[in-house]
């Protein structure tokens, strides 16, 4: 196996693996600073921020010779035999240069830098730079213009890494980005009429390694330091991408792409990253009540459980719809209970939202036309608890056809899914106990009216297009009168203690083999269901 | 001295000597004739690796070594990019060879593409020469007519085109690989090496980029052969194996305070007063030389001590300029201003500095703005400091930026201060007679509105 030194530690890689030297040096668990590398980018080795000392181990001799000058690590490829030395005098100097050359024209205005706190420029400058200023002082200047509808540009902030540049190349494929200028007049900028308008423009704002290019929907919303942040999946479409919710005492700030190399790789699409603002709209159900004559009336979330069970222990015939923006924990509670109750309930899976066609972009990032998480999750619980899998066409058709008494319908789209026919048809069965997010015309004819939670706020498992499951806890509490769908469940099905997602993945993939994959601990990356369908 | 004939300036004098009958007159194409009847590529190749010629842009890289870098065997195309950007303030050879004798260098290029199998070959001419732009562009017209140029060039299997491309007056597209990113229709920042042009350069083809004057040598050497070539100039050093030596005539750009500023065509390793003296006439007005600079201002800076310095591949650098360059020399005399000198230099590389690499980017401006104050009266002998480190830490050698062009914007700093540090504190001590021991930072000059 190849071994490359680093800083006196032997790193072995493998034959196949083509790493550069801040690659191998992360491996030995030292952070090579650097401003334009990015590993889903070309690299152009510029800022020059990344430099080390490199050199060739002699394999038959052990006689290390090193390269007199200073090597960028970005582009200096991690062969058998390779030396990098990356805390020398010489490597503290460059560093030392590159951020005080860095800062010569910066504005230094991180007060009210939205990037301030993980902005690269003052971290490094605290591990890298120097105690003192010897440029001769700037008077302040912020400059912006905006770039688009989705970013804006804080020019004297760049530190020209050319990072947005590349990705509107290279990912998005749109090129809106460019360098114009030269020299220490630089500036990125747009052909005048073409703005960034790509539909991931806001990944150069992640990419972005100083405050120079900001978020319009983030911008002075939140200091980076008061947020927490959440691993999630985002319930956008069904690629699922791995993000991050980003929240102060329970309001979404800003939602960001997680690394996952099998699914989204570093990015996310705008659609996905600004799609969260329903969680907190002013119109969300926050109110559980139960039909009375012509009018609801509020009933309290301790005395549900009871109420609602017994109510379908007499029903008769029982149907549930299990939402694709259902956990596969919570379809899977659902479907349990009901089916506990009647052995012969019917069981469907809900609306499916579609909108337009799959589409792919640039270098293969595929925003899907399917607007919901968990459709390939509800549909294995649905096919395998109930008698096959019934869509929420055929549910319907059916419920015509066949005396359902009481149907549970789950739902918790954040767009209109249902209409007054819809409701009509849903309206002769004779209970329906609805839990969605919205009002609609179903909700208006339920029995029960059950707020149900938002995907911030719940906690579970995600199957995507790709039988990829992914699990995830809740970033945020669900507003007040709201219980989470997983919770109620859990506590119909007089489970003890707390609703746990992971002891149900556990009885889930013990007892349904579509998910046997997942019965080992779920990694941040997810993993893939299809791995054991195959072997099988 | 006096037996030598010059080659690459025996034409520009006579009547027409910049069209194809003024060119054959005086025996133009017979060497290409004799090129594509009876060598092979490799023949060409090797005649020009054995003459030991050097690239005359600047870096003084063998040029039939770096042809032998070529892929052997490559389908192709393989390219040929003339680099006709002479930027390098002093430097004007290059125009004169284009401008008076255009087919000279076209023979030369149509040779080297022979040479490295290259089909394609583009010009790559600066935009400030109109005149040469359209000499060249005639004479390749003249040349496709001629049978030079074309399908099956004089009845051989080798086939040629031409393509003249005026850059848009960038320094930087002088540099080979930012050269080749311009031609591409890009932002002409310098590419990262590894891989060389020779492997992958224009159009992600190999690529060889060669000098206007290294063109015109190849035809001199194809029409003279080895012998004469190696018999001007200054032989290798038998001690040392990784000398070149510095073979065949050159055009130094004398200009200046000298009475007859020119180019001039001589052997390598002409001394700069030899220039001065027997070509340059003397000093202007009879006054006393300072400095020179050797070879374009990149090159840093001779002092008038330091005139007995042979102008050749090794020569400026013992006295630690950075090399030959462009052989473009400048001579001040007693009456310039070392501090003006170096403030004209940092003005220009700040100007040039394709602001790709932090630290050339950054530190070309941050020289710029100090000599800027150091010129408006509020210098400071720390800021001398500051910029001997500028100066010391940035480009290829130091192994901070990508291309050359900060080695070149460090060397006139590195020489001005180091060889006259006494004027640059005469200076400042007499235009900043109170502050110029201040070393906490003081208030930039320019003042920027704030938007």
């Amino acid at each position: 196996m190849p071994t490359v030194i680093v800083d006196q530690q032997e790193i072995e890689i493998s034959d196949d693996e083509r790493l550069n030297g801040i690659q191998v040096a992360d491996r030995a668990g030292i952070d090579i600073p650097r401003y334009c590398w990015h590993p889903g980018l070309s690299v152009v080795a510029s800022c020059r921020m990344c430099l080390v000392e490199s050199g060739r181990r002699d394999p038959e001799t052990g006689k290390v010779s090193m390269i007199p000058k200073l090597v960028p690590a970005c582009q200096t490829p991690a062969t058998d035999g390779t030396v990098f030395v990356t805390n020398s005098e010489k490597v503290q100097a460059a560093r030392a240069m590159v951020e005080e050359d860095l800062l010569i024209r910066h504005p230094i205005d991180c007060p009210i830098c939205d990037k301030a706190g993980e902005c690269s420029l003052q971290d490094y400058h605290f591990e890298h730079g120097q105690t003192e200023r010897r440029a001769d002082l700037k008077p302040f200047t912020s400059r912006r213009r905006p770039l688009g509808d989705t970013v804006t540009l804080f020019v004297d902030r760049c530190v020209m890494c050319s990072r947005c540049v590349r990705f509107c190349r290279e990912v998005s494929g749109t090129s809106e980005l460019m360098v114009t200028d030269r020299g220490a007049h630089e500036e990125i900028n747009i052909f005048p009429g073409y703005p960034l308008a790509n539909k991931m423009s806001g990944n150069v704002v992640d990419l972005c390694p100083v405050g120079a290019l900001g978020d319009m929907d983030f911008l002075y919303e939140q200091r980076v330091w008061f947020m927490k942040s959440h691993d999630n999946v985002c319930t956008g479409c069904s690629t699922g991408c791995s993000i991050k919710v980003e929240e102060n005492q329970d309001q979404v700030y800003r939602l960001k792409p997680r690394e996952n190399s099998h699914v989204n790789k570093w990015w996310m699409c705008d659609e996905g990253r600004y799609g969260w603002k329903y969680v907190h709209d002013k119109r969300r159900v926050t109110e559980p009540c139960r039909r009375e004559g012509n009018g609801y009336v509020n009933v309290e979330w301790s005395e549900l459980p009871s109420m609602l069970d017994s109510e379908l222990r007499k029903a008769g015939h029982l149907a549930a719809v299990l939402s694709p923006h259902l956990t596969v924990e919570e379809a899977y509670m659902l479907a349990k209970y009901i089916r506990d109750i009647d052995p012969t309930a019917l069981l469907a899976l809900g609306y499916v939202p579609v909108e337009g066609e799959d589409e792919t972009i640039g270098d293969g990032f595929a925003i899907r036309a399917e607007k919901c998480p968990n459709r390939r999750g509800v549909e294995a619980i649905v096919a395998r608890m109930g008698d096959g899998l019934v869509t929420w066409h055929e549910f319907l058709k059916r419920v015509g056809s066949e005396k359902v008494d009481a149907v549970w319908l789950t739902a918790g789209y954040k767009t209109d899914w249902n209409d007054e026919q819809v409701a009509e048809t849903i309206s002769s069965i004779g209970t329906t106990i609805v839990q969605d997010t919205f009002p609609s015309p179903v909700w208006d004819h339920a029995t029960y009216q059950l707020p149900g939670a938002s995907f911030a706020e719940r906690e579970g498992s995600y199957v995507n297009h790709d039988d990829r499951l992914q699990s995830f806890k809740w970033a945020i509490r669900p507003p007040a009168g709201v219980k989470i769908e997983g919770q109620l469940y859990w506590q119909l099905l007089r489970m003890p203690g707390l609703f746990n997602a992971r002891k149900v993945l556990d009885e889930i993939s013990r007892g349904i083999g579509f998910f046997e994959a997942a019965a080992q601990l779920v990694p941040a990356i997810g993993v893939n269901l299809k791995v054991n369908q195959l072997a099988k | 001295m006096s037996n030598f004939e010059p080659v690459l300036l025996a034409n520009i004098d006579k009547p027409d000597s910049h069209t194809l009958r003024g060119y054959e007159a005086n025996g133009g194409y017979a060497g290409l004739k004799k090129v594509v009847s009876q060598m092979k590529p490799t023949d060409v190749t090797e005649l020009v690796k054995t003459s030991g010629l050097r690239g005359r842009g600047g870096a003084g890289f063998p040029t039939g070594l770096k042809w032998t870098f070529l892929p052997k065997d490559h389908p192709g195309p393989i390219y040929f990019c003339l680099n006709a950007d002479e930027s390098e303030p002093g430097t004007f050879n290059n125009r004169i060879l284009m401008e008076e004798d255009p087919h000279q260098v076209l023979e030369g290029l149509i040779e080297s593409c022979f040479a490295t199998d290259a089909t394609t070959a583009y010009f790559y001419i600066r935009y400030e020469y109109p005149l040469a732009f359209e000499r060249c562009q005639s004479a390749i017209d003249e040349c496709y007519q001629a049978g030079y140029l074309g399908k099956n060039i004089l009845g051989s299997d080798f086939s040629l085109d031409v393509y003249m491309h005026r850059g848009a007056a960038a320094y930087i597209c002088g540099e080979e690989t930012g050269l080749i990113e311009s031609l591409e229709g890009k932002r002409a920042w310098p590419r990262i090496k590894p891989p060389f042009p020779a492997i992958e350069g224009a159009f992600r083809k190999p690529t060889v980029v060669n000098n206007i004057e290294t063109a015109a040598c190849v035809k001199h050497i194809i029409d003279r052969g080895v012998e004469w070539f190696q018999s001007i100039g200054v032989p290798k050093d038998p001690d040392n194996p990784r000398d070149a030596g510095s073979y065949g005539p050159k055009l130094y750009c004398l200009s200046g305070h000298v009475e007859k500023p020119g180019c001039y065509e001589a052997p390598l390793g002409l001394t700069v007063n030899q220039l001065i003296e027997d070509y340059g006439g003397g000093i202007r007005g009879g006054r006393k030389a300072k400095a020179a600079i050797p070879g374009g201002i990149s090159m840093g800076l001779l002092r008038d001590d330091e005139f007995d310095c042979p102008l050749d591949f090794n020569g400026p650098g013992k006295h630690e300029c950075l090399g030959l360059g462009t052989a473009a020399v400048i001579v001040l005399d007693e009456t310039a201003s070392i501090v003006d000198y170096l403030h004209n230099c940092c003005r220009f590389f700040a100007h040039e500095s394709c602001g790709q690499c932090t630290p050339c980017r950054e530190g070309t401006s941050w020289a710029l703005k100090m000599l800027d104050r150091i010129k408006a009266g509020r210098g400071r002998l720390i800021d001398l400091d500051l910029l001997l480190e500028i100066g010391d830490s940035i480009g290829i050698m130091p192994g901070t930026t990508i291309c050359g062009l900060a080695d070149g914007a460090a060397w006139p700093i590195k020489n001005a201060i180091r060889k006259f540090r006494n004027e640059f504190e005469d200076y400042i001590k007499q235009t900043n007679p109170n502050g110029h021991m201040e070393t906490r930072p003081v208030p930039a000059m320019e003042l920027v509105q704030i938007v």
